[in-house]
């Protein structure tokens, strides 16, 4: 966990949240998002602290973060890029990309570069299936994207520069 | 996109008004279906207008809306809840997005619409974390009925009285199954469940439920303001309508379509789609996305609807629709949609966690060179084991892109374990790449391009690939200008 204070701060927040949901066994899900947001991930310690308050065992708790893949255990690198793998990107060659990215980046899908930089991850369709192949980069959609424009892409994440 | 064939009913309103203004919503005749029904109709009425409408619905199964809202009406419960499914899980699909960003309002009328037919005074839109931009108009969206007071308490002064909340999905496909996604609304792992019991009988915390999807909701409305009888006159026989598909893949014009049921596939993919990208040869199109299968072209002409998609091994689905080139290989798209439904399996039953997991296994092998006749075979065999044993409906279908593959595109498969080629060119460990030397003019770019640094030659005369260390990459074969590197 980071900085003390600041997780205090966090989990502060993180209980004020939940005291402000209408009473609902059925909150937990919602509460787990919010902990992401705030934590970017889910450690052990946030999934104990959850349980706790909310008197649930942590198995639950932990069951639940483990089914859905939206949630993480594992913290991501600075920058998360993730390749669309939806049917739309995949028939127009996203596969490629994804290929191309992970060995630019000497990392599988899912995991994060030693420096804690960078993470790929793979996202089934955002919508923007027009755009296909899709890629998007900290948030950021770029549409028919090219094996060249990885460098691109990767140097304005690093640079800031957007 | 042309709107020429199309008729819309579900998009009537998208693009046309600001989503975040209830009153553009209502300008346009929203909530007048609503407060007539409350004014003027029994529930029971209701439903039989819906059951006359011949209204199915548009997630996927395309069971009769009126009869599902029919069976919560008349199990008993303490309370009851009206569902909005909202999780749209097959990857290369957009409608249901499309229609709770550009006219979320809709989706609430329905949705009071349904709860005072079947007698729920509560409701949940379950909607996927993946689009927060649907989710914010949704919030905004609800936040201007209650305001209006078109939802919350005695709505209109009719005495009936809907609430509606909003539930976040976590990045589960198996949770737009419905018993899957009543389980994750509880708060806990999507697993889906063996039905009977039939939500309407025990749903959500145990109470009649009716879960129903975005682009069915969007319809009702419309239904009552046009008249049951009107909308039963657009469509086929069995399937009364439209039907919104996402149009993605190799065609030109890419985008939401929404058509009369028994328009048929050639309309669509021509007339709408304005043909294949590049005037390349159309080769199949893919619909029901994991669930479904890969239609050739010599049912371009059938006129589409729920039956007849499923006679020729696809199905409606929720709509997605990937039209594919002939630079497409049909054994890859079978591995490509078995890789989604492994990942996604929530491993409850057997059949769909280790059978699904052999189907894709065998295709990998096959990919790589390495299938053979009797893995033809047991893809069949095995494939329907899994249909006919699987718990839920992921594991039910989730064999069909390669059964349907398999049926039409068979000579494809058997190039590949029979003579080690793929067609298409698409699985790398079949292709080989060579530079025909009379056509090389030594200009020495795939040399430079070459990741693998394999290919040798002085400027100005013929290169060559060493094989033995060709990664199959392609990239010489992008970058040669003079078309002299054959691939085959
Ligand atoms: C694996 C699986 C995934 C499904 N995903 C969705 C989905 O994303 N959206 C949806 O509306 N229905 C989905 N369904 C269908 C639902 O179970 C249910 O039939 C549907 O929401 C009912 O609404 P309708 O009658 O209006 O179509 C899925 C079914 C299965 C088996
Ligand atoms: S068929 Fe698959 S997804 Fe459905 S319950 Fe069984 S394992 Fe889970
Ligand atoms: S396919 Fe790739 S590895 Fe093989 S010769 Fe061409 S560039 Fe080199
Ligand atoms: S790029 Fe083409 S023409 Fe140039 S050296 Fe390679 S094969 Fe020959
Ligand atoms: S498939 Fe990639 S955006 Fe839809």
């Amino acid at each position: 966990m980071c900085n003390n204070s600041l997780a205090e701060e966090k989990f502060k927040e993180l209980d004020a949240f939940i005291d402000g949901l209408e009473e609902d066994e059925g909150n937990l899900i919602v509460i787990l998002h919010k902990a992401q947001n705030l934590f970017g991930y889910l450690p052990r310690e946030v999934q104990l602290h959850v349980s706790r308050k909310l008197k649930l065992s942590a198995a639950k708790v932990n069951g639940v973060v483990t089914f859905y893949s939206y949630f993480t255990e594992e913290p991501k690198g600075q920058h998360v890029i993730s390749v669309c793998m939806g049917t739309a990107c995949f028939v127009r060659g996203a596969s490629d990309i994804l290929s191309s990215l992970q060995e630019k980046l000497g990392i599988k899908c899912g995991e994060t570069t030693k420096d804690g930089k960078f993470t790929i991850d793979s996202l089934r369709c955002v919508g923007a299936c027009g755009l296909a192949p899709v890629v998007i980069a900290d948030g950021r959609v770029h549409g028919r994207v090219e094996i060249d424009d990885l460098d691109k892409i990767l140097v304005e994440l690093e640079s800031g520069v957007r | 996109m042309s709107g020429h064939k199309q008729l819309r009913i579900a998009l009537r309103n998208c693009g046309v008004i600001d989503p975040e203004n209830i009153l553009e919503y209502i300008a346009r005749g929203g909530y007048m279906a609503l407060g007539k029904i409350l004014d003027e109709m029994a529930p029971e009425d209701v439903i039989d207008e819906l059951k006359k409408s011949g209204l199915r619905g548009r997630g996927g199964g395309g069971f009769p809306t009126g009869l599902k809202l029919e069976f919560a009406r008349r199990n008993e419960g303490e309370r009851k809840y009206i569902i909005c499914n909202a999780d749209e899980g097959d990857p290369g699909a957009f409608m249901d997005r499309s229609i709770l960003e550009g006219d979320p309002q809709s989706i609430l009328e329905a949705m009071a619409i349904c709860g005072y037919a079947v007698g729920a005074n509560e409701g949940y839109v379950y909607i996927r974390a993946e689009y927060p931009l649907a989710i914010e108009r949704l919030t905004i969206a609800i936040r201007q009925a209650y305001e209006a007071g078109l939802i919350g308490d005695d709505i209109m002064g009719s005495g009936f009285s809907f609430d509606i909340k909003i539930k976040y999905g976590a990045g589960a496909f198996v949770c737009g199954e419905e018993t899957a996604l009543i389980s994750s609304v509880e708060g806990n792992r999507g697993e889906p469940h063996f039905k009977p019991p039939f939500p309407a009988e025990k749903g959500l915390w145990g109470m009649p439920t009716t879960v129903n999807n975005v682009e069915t909701l969007a319809n009702i409305p419309s239904i009552f303001n046009m008249g049951a009888g009107r909308f039963a006159e657009i469509g086929t026989k069995t399937s009364k309508g439209t039907k919104v598909f996402a149009l993605a893949g190799n065609v030109n014009k890419v985008g939401l379509v929404e058509v009369p049921m028994g328009t048929t596939l050639r309309e669509i993919v021509y007339d709408i789609g304005d043909g294949i990208v590049g005037g390349k040869k159309f080769k199949a199109v893919q619909t029901g996305g994991p669930s479904g299968g890969c239609i050739p072209e010599q049912f371009l002409d059938i006129p589409i609807d729920y039956e007849s998609l499923k006679e020729i091994g696809s199905m409606m689905g929720s709509g997605g629709m990937i039209i594919m080139d002939e630079d497409t290989c049909m054994v890859d798209i079978a591995k490509y949609y078995l890789e989604f439904t492994t990942d996604e399996s929530c491993g409850k039953c057997t059949p769909c966690r280790i059978g699904n997991k052999r189907l894709y296994e065998i295709l990998c092998k096959i990919t790589k060179g390495e299938g053979t006749e009797e893995d033809l075979d047991s893809l069949k065999e095995l494939g329907g084991i899994i249909k006919d044993t699987s718990l839920c409906g992921l594991g039910q279908t989730a064999p069909n892109p390669v059964l349907s593959t398999m049926k039409y595109f068979y000579d494809e498969y058997l190039s590949h374990v029979r003579d080690k080629k793929c067609p298409a060119g698409i699985c790398s460990s079949l292709t080989r790449y060579e530079i025909i030397a009379d056509k090389c003019i030594g200009c020495t770019m795939c040399a430079k391009a070459c990741p693998t640094a394999c290919i040798s030659g002085k400027v100005r005369e013929p290169h060559k690939i060493d094989q033995a260390k060709c990664i199959k990459c392609g990239a010489c074969f992008k970058a040669c200008k003079f078309d002299a590197i054959l691939k085959s």
